[in-house]
């Protein structure tokens, strides 16, 4: 397996930290006018997410992680398994488990595109577009003219997840949602 | 592609303008003399955690490619001319250093470096404080010897406390790749990781371990411990500068050479020519006198508010 060396870390780069594959987020170099070189490394385990800071003496190296971010598009769910597809006209499939897909089902919709990310050729983690576009399958009746008056109410979309909307919204509009704040943006 | 362009805006390069205008009027008013001596060397610096970039001259007056090395510091040349008598002199300098670059350092940098013959390092601490003040405006600086601010910051004499404790209070707080056996690099781990980033207002450090002299003169101070005269100023969480009263004793400073060039074989590290003309100076007689080296372009980082050393210069490495 590859390695890296200090003076290739930068954020972004994937590496083996204590058996577990880790992202680079921020890189800092830090000497003492008088004193040796450190490399202060922030990272995010990749499969626990969690952040936090390591430091390296200038020069070491660590492992390489396989990692890499693919497009796919989304398939379909056997409820055990989400299936998606290599956007790359390969048509290779894979089967991303749900620790995985983590919270990213309620924002997947057959034939979107996603980036998932392969740790040893593996799904390790989903990532949904920032904006996706989804239909509304259950909410109360809209209320006619009231378009500009605020309040909100609840609906659940083609996906099962549930939103606020604006009280005008209907059943088989699609709309536009923020995936990262889970919030209505618009009518699509 | 546009990286031929400065990364430095002309707002930030008429500053540093500003910042030359100002220091060189500094320095005039106080009738130091401004002088310049080569940025290329034949003898190396011998500080075991620099690494001087090479280069070689062939020509007129040469047989063979003669080996120069860029100047980590114009250190050397300057005490040459201080033992040559010239009173107290400044420059603004190029310095170089392999291996150094990120947020507060490019691999080549300006560097402000002054001496005052019959100043003590206190002395010279309140002319930097001066110079600072006038430059950047950062309101009082505070003085800590080096044992205080381990006090104040870890709870830990400095001096005292084995490698086994340095190692402990920087293990409970930093999560390290890799140990170390050496004091010195433990104390600088927690320097560099623990305090430097809580020094926001100006503040002077002295009385460094003697194993940390560098060019100071070393004395045992009211503990009985033996501490080196050098100082460094830390603002906004930044290394400023470093001074030193300095070592004018040729003997000396030939075993400390040797003592280097010992270290950098443990470190497996080249061993460089050292610089006999500034022990020869130095045996002919370097007059009492502090000097400090000053980071100019984090002085402008500073006094702007920039967070990456590119943002002050106008093509730093990746555009040199």
């Amino acid at each position: 397996m590859a390695s890296y060396s200090t003076n290739e870390f930068k954020s972004g780069l994937k590496v083996m930290i204590d058996g577990d594959p880790c992202s680079m987020v921020d890189v800092e170099f830090v000497k003492p006018g008088k004193g040796q070189a450190f490399t202060r490394v922030k990272m995010r385990n990749l499969k626990s997410d969690r952040i936090w800071e390591r430091t390296f003496k200038s020069g070491e190296s660590v492992e390489a992680a396989d990692v890499m971010d693919r497009d796919m598009e989304y398939l379909y769910t056997d409820g055990e398994f989400w299936h998606f597809m290599l956007t790359d006209g390969s048509f290779e499939q894979y089967a991303a488990d749900k620790a995985a897909v983590g919270d990213a089902t309620q924002w997947l919709k057959e034939q979107d595109v996603s980036v998932v990310t392969l740790f040893n050729d593996v799904p390790l983690s989903i990532t949904v577009p920032n904006f996706v576009e989804l239909e509304v399958t259950e909410t109360d009746p809209g209320l006619k003219g009231d378009t500009a008056q605020g309040g909100s109410k609840p609906a659940t979309l083609q996906t099962g997840a549930v939103v606020r909307v604006p009280l005008f919204i209907n059943e088989g509009e699609v709309l536009k949602i923020d995936t990262r704040s889970g919030e209505y943006v618009g009518r699509a | 592609m546009t990286d031929w362009q400065p990364s430095a805006s002309l707002k930030l390069i008429r500053k540093r303008a500003k910042l030359y205008r100002l220091i060189r009027e500094f320095f005039a008013q106080r009738k130091v003399m401004e002088v310049d001596t080569p940025v290329l060397s034949a003898a190396a610096v011998s500080d075991p955690y620099l690494y001087p970039m090479r280069t070689e001259y062939q020509g007129p007056g040469t047989v063979n490619e003669t080996p120069l090395y860029l100047q980590t510091s114009p250190e050397y040349p300057m005490k040459r001319l201080l033992a040559a008598g010239s009173g107290a002199i400044y420059q603004l300098a190029k310095a170089f250093r392999n291996g150094e670059s990120g947020a507060m350092h490019n691999p080549e940098f300006c560097m402000l470096e002054w001496y005052r013959p019959g100043f003590n390092d206190h002395k010279l601490m309140d002319e930097v404080a001066a110079l600072v003040q006038l430059t950047i405006g950062c309101g009082r600086s505070e003085k800590l010897s080096y044992r205080e601010l381990f006090q104040r910051y870890l709870d830990i004499d400095p001096h005292q406390a084995t490698v086994a404790e340095l190692k402990s209070v920087a293990e409970e707080r930093l999560e390290l790749s890799t140990t170390m056996d050496d004091r010195d690099g433990w104390l600088n781990l927690l320097i560099s990781h623990l305090i430097e980033p809580k020094l926001r207002q100006p503040t002077f450090i002295y009385d460094y371990p003697a194993s940390q002299a560098a060019l100071a003169r070393v004395e045992t101070d009211s503990e009985g411990v033996a501490i080196a005269r050098r100082f460094e100023l830390y603002v906004g969480g930044v290394e400023l500068a470093n001074g030193y009263f300095e070592l004018v004793d040729s003997t000396e400073q030939a075993c400390r050479f040797e003592a280097d060039q010992r270290h950098r074989q443990q470190l497996g590290i080249e061993s460089l020519p050292t610089d006999h003309r500034l022990v020869e100076a130095l045996e002919a007689g370097l007059p009492s006198c502090a000097g400090v080296a000053l980071g100019v372009d984090r002085l402008l980082m500073l006094a702007t508010g920039a967070t990456h050393i590119n943002e002050v210069m106008a093509f730093p490495l990746d555009r040199a």
